[in-house]
Formats: structure tokens, C-alpha cells, sequence
């Protein structure tokens, strides 16, 4: 192992040292995270609507899209979405007359992501919808409330308690599913920590380093996410 | 869609299909061992060896399969031959092998998750069948192998078979190690032909195939120990 001064030397920001690559890395990860959360909420969000809505075809659809995406290793989903997206899209451009584009890696990994997480997202939001005594959602009727306000103001403030921890789940997931994003060669922090290790042959000091990021990432959303349950379940009695 | 390189890749798919369930066999089988004592680590050891095992859960649970995998074998890896006298060792031929190192990270990854869910399944026992052991003269080892860890095992079960699947989902993993399991069978294939999605849509039959297998297996299992309600 190194001595602790070249050790600091080599995490150093500052261009000897790699600590500038991996912080990159990691906040690239985060977006790449972020993203794909977001597009996996949106999702989500309708995948759950849709599967509520009693519609027989719709319901057939989403059911075969969450079983299908729950079943088949992340691994083998993300480089197999990964070349058919950008095939696919490079396909209808052609049959538009259009020029092929080269799709950007962190637009691909986003996209790729956030379509897993959708499925995932759908069944969580499902669960939590269902959860909702149906006599709040029936008053809201009865209120008169149209189906936007009645989502608004009864079902979206309800739900929100029963997701959170599969939420919360959900992004710690995303967060490390990120990591495989490195296999089809999109420079995250998986994968900016192997490239520090080859060039300096320090893989398991520049490894730790990047376990420990993780690591941090896992413990302040973590924190986030206990204070924004403690916020929704304001006035809730307390759990047994 | 062509599908007739299989008949020429049907012996290395197979292997790659023994190889993917070597390593879920033995990650899960010894994980679970492992599982257990950072458990009962956790519900009723000491100060230390609770904060010990907590803290082994959160590492292992809060960063990705894949950084825990390249750390040993790159980072370990790297650090190995400097041991003197193990590069001449009988066990050489073993610690070089990616196989080896994808084998320790996912038993201890699976370890942690495991533990986690056994340990909500210990506290989930009846307090009064403990007791009723207690009352029997029971003595603190003879009471977790009758009462406490059976009864926790057959709670955590359903959860076990869906841990299971997620480990089987996870070794696919192997192959950036130069493990030539399921998928890294897909990718060779795919080098070899130029065919992208073939490849992988017969990997995924396989995937599909062995998490049936699971499901069925652990079903019967819960079908010999009813749970009455």
C-alpha cells in the first residue's frame, strides 16, 4: 500500500491526483440518477393511474411491461435497451428521411434508467393508491371535485405516506444501478474510479475511495428521506 | 431475428447456465450462513459485535454490487501475489481465477441483505414460544436451533425466494470479472456474429427459466411447512 502522503497526492482535486475525476464521476452519477428517478416517477405515476383505470388492454400492457422489466437481470436490460434505443431511434429517423443521430451517452443511460425504474415505481405507486381508504377518495366525489383536483388534493397527499419507503428504496436502488451504466462505457463513477485505478495501479485505494462515496450518497439520502417521511406523515398518529 | 447459431453455441450456453448457478448456489448457500450470525449478531449480541455487524450491513448494502466486486478483484487482486509464498501455494490456481473473486463478493453482498431480513424475522417470533422454550430448560443454543431460528427462517421465506432471485439477477455481474457465466456467453456470441439481440433474448429464457425453477423450489418448500393463520 502507499505511504498516507503519496496516498493524499493521488486523491488530491487537482490534476495529478484523481479526487477531481472521481467527485466528476460521482456527480455524474447523481445526475444520471436524478434523471432517471424523475423519468421513473413520471413513469411510475402513470403506469399506476393506467393500471387502476379498469381499462382491460391498458391494464394487459402495463402488466406485461412491470412483469417483464422485474424479471430480467438489470444488467442484460441496460445494454440490451441501451443498443435497441439507439438502434431504434436511428431506425425511425431513417424512415423519416432524417439524418442518424448519435445519441449521447448520459441522454442514453437517463432514458435507459429511468424506464426501469418505471416499472418498479408503477407497482410501488399502485400498492400505495390502493392503500388510500376509498371513502376519501369517494367524499372528494361527492364533493364534486373534478379528477386533477380530486388527485391533487385527496389522492396525491395520501399516497405519498404509503410510497415513501418504497420510494426511498427505489432511489438508493437507482443510485447504485448506476453503476452498471459503466459496462456500456458511459464514464460515471464506477467507472472513472477503474480508469484512476489503471493509470495508477492503486485500484483498491481509488475502489475504497469510490465504496465510501457511494457509501455517503446512501447515508444523506437516507437522512433526506426520513426527514421528508416524518414531513408527509405530519399529523398521522405515531406507528405501533 | 436468426437464431441458428445456437445449434454451434449449445455446449457453451450450457456451461455458462452451470456456471451462473454455481455462483448463485454457493453465494446463497454460504451468505445464508453468514446471514445468520450477523443476525443474531445484531438482536442479541454485545455493544461491539452489534455495531460491528451493523456496520458491515450498511457498507455492504449501501454501495454497488459492482464497485464491492471490482475492489477485491482489482484492488484485493492486485494485493495478493504481495504475500509471500502464496503465489506457490496449491490454492493459487483458485485465488487467480475471476470466478473466485466474484464468488466472495456476492456471498458477502448477499450476506448483508440476507441478515437484514432475517433479523426483522427474528424479532417477528412469538416472544411467548421463547418463553415456552425458557420454561422447558432450554439452554441459549439448544433454544435458537429448535424454536427461535426455524420459526424465524419459516417467517422470512416468501422474502428469501424474492432475495433469491434478486442474487440471480446480480450474477450476471461475473462477467466484467472474465467469469464466462450467462451473459458473458451472450457477449461472446454477440462478438462473434454481430448479432445484438438474439443472444440475448435466449440468456434471458435461461434467466426466466432458473427464477421459475426458484419459485417452484421455495414453494414447495413453504407448502411443507404450513403457516396457520
Amino acid at each position: 500500500m502507499a505511504s498516507l502522503e503519496t496516498t493524499l497526492q493521488l486523491l488530491s482535486p487537482y490534476p495529478p491526483g484523481w479526487g477531481g475525476t472521481l467527485l466528476k464521476g460521482a456527480a455524474s452519477t447523481l445526475a444520471i440518477s436524478a434523471g432517471a428517478y424523475l423519468i421513473g416517477l413520471a413513469i411510475g405515476m402513470a403506469g399506476a393511474l393506467g393500471k387502476l383505470s379498469g381499462n382491460r388492454p391498458l391494464g394487459l400492457l402495463l402488466n406485461l411491461y412491470t412483469t417483464a422489466i422485474r424479471a430480467v437481470p438489470e444488467l442484460i436490460l441496460i445494454v440490451g435497451l441501451y443498443y435497441a434505443g439507439t438502434d431504434g431511434l436511428n431506425r425511425l429517423l431513417l424512415l423519416a428521411g432524417m439524418p442518424p443521430l448519435e445519441v449521447n451517452g448520459f441522454v442514453a443511460a437517463v432514458a435507459v434508467l429511468g424506464f426501469v425504474q418505471g416499472a418498479y415505481m408503477t407497482e410501488v405507486l399502485r400498492g400505495a393508491i390502493l392503500a388510500i381508504p376509498s371513502g376519501q377518495i369517494e367524499a372528494a366525489r361527492a364533493f364534486g371535485m373534478s379528477p386533477a383536483l380530486r388527485f391533487r388534493r385527496v389522492v396525491l397527499p395520501a399516497l405519498l405516506p404509503n410510497a415513501l419507503p418504497g420510494l426511498g428504496n427505489l432511489w438508493l436502488a437507482v443510485t447504485k444501478d448506476s453503476a452498471l451504466v459503466a459496462v456500456v462505457g458511459y464514464q460515471e463513477l464506477a467507472l472513472a474510479t477503474r480508469l484512476a485505478g489503471a493509470s495508477t495501479k492503486q485500484y483498491f485505494l481509488f475502489f475504497l475511495a469510490a465504496a465510501l462515496l457511494y457509501l455517503a450518497i446512501t447515508l444523506v439520502s437516507n437522512l433526506v428521506f426520513s426527514l421528508l417521511e416524518r414531513r408527509v406523515r405530519r399529523g398521522q398518529p405515531a406507528l405501533a | 431475428m436468426d437464431f441458428s447459431w445456437v445449434a454451434k453455441y449449445w455446449p457453451l450456453l450450457l456451461s455458462g447456465a452451470w456456471q451462473t448457478v454455481a455462483l448463485l448456489v454457493i453465494s446463497v448457500s454460504i451468505g445464508f450462513l453468514l446471514a445468520i450470525g450477523l443476525a443474531f449478531a445484531q438482536v442479541s449480541g454485545g455493544r461491539v459485535t452489534k455495531i460491528l455487524a451493523r456496520s458491515y450491513c450498511t457498507f455492504f448494502r449501501g454501495t454497488p454490487l459492482l464497485i464491492q466486486l471490482w475492489l477485491l478483484y482489482y484492488g484485493v487482486g492486485s494485493l495478493l501475489p504481495m504475500i509471500p509464498g502464496l503465489r506457490q501455494s496449491f490454492m493459487w490456481p483458485v485465488l487467480r481465477e475471476g470466478f473466485f473473486f466474484a464468488a466472495v463478493s456476492f456471498t458477502l453482498n448477499y450476506a448483508a441483505y440476507e441478515a437484514e431480513v432475517l433479523r426483522g424475522a427474528l424479532l417477528a417470533v412469538p416472544k411467548g414460544e421463547l418463553e415456552a422454550g425458557r420454561a422447558f430448560g432450554m439452554g441459549r443454543f439448544t433454544l435458537i436451533r429448535r424454536i427461535w431460528l426455524p420459526r424465524a427462517i419459516r417467517i422470512a421465506l416468501p422474502t428469501i425466494a424474492g432475495e433469491v432471485v434478486m442474487q440471480l439477477k446480480a450474477t450476471p455481474l461475473a462477467f466484467t470479472v472474465t467469469v464466462m457465466d450467462l451473459y458473458a456467453v451472450a457477449y461472446k456470441v454477440r462478438q462473434d456474429t454481430l448479432l445484438v439481440y438474439e443472444p440475448l433474448i435466449v440468456v434471458t429464457v435461461f434467466y426466466l427459466i432458473l427464477t421459475a425453477i426458484i419459485a417452484r423450489c421455495f414453494g414447495l418448500v413453504e407448502q411443507q411447512v404450513p403457516v396457520r393463520r
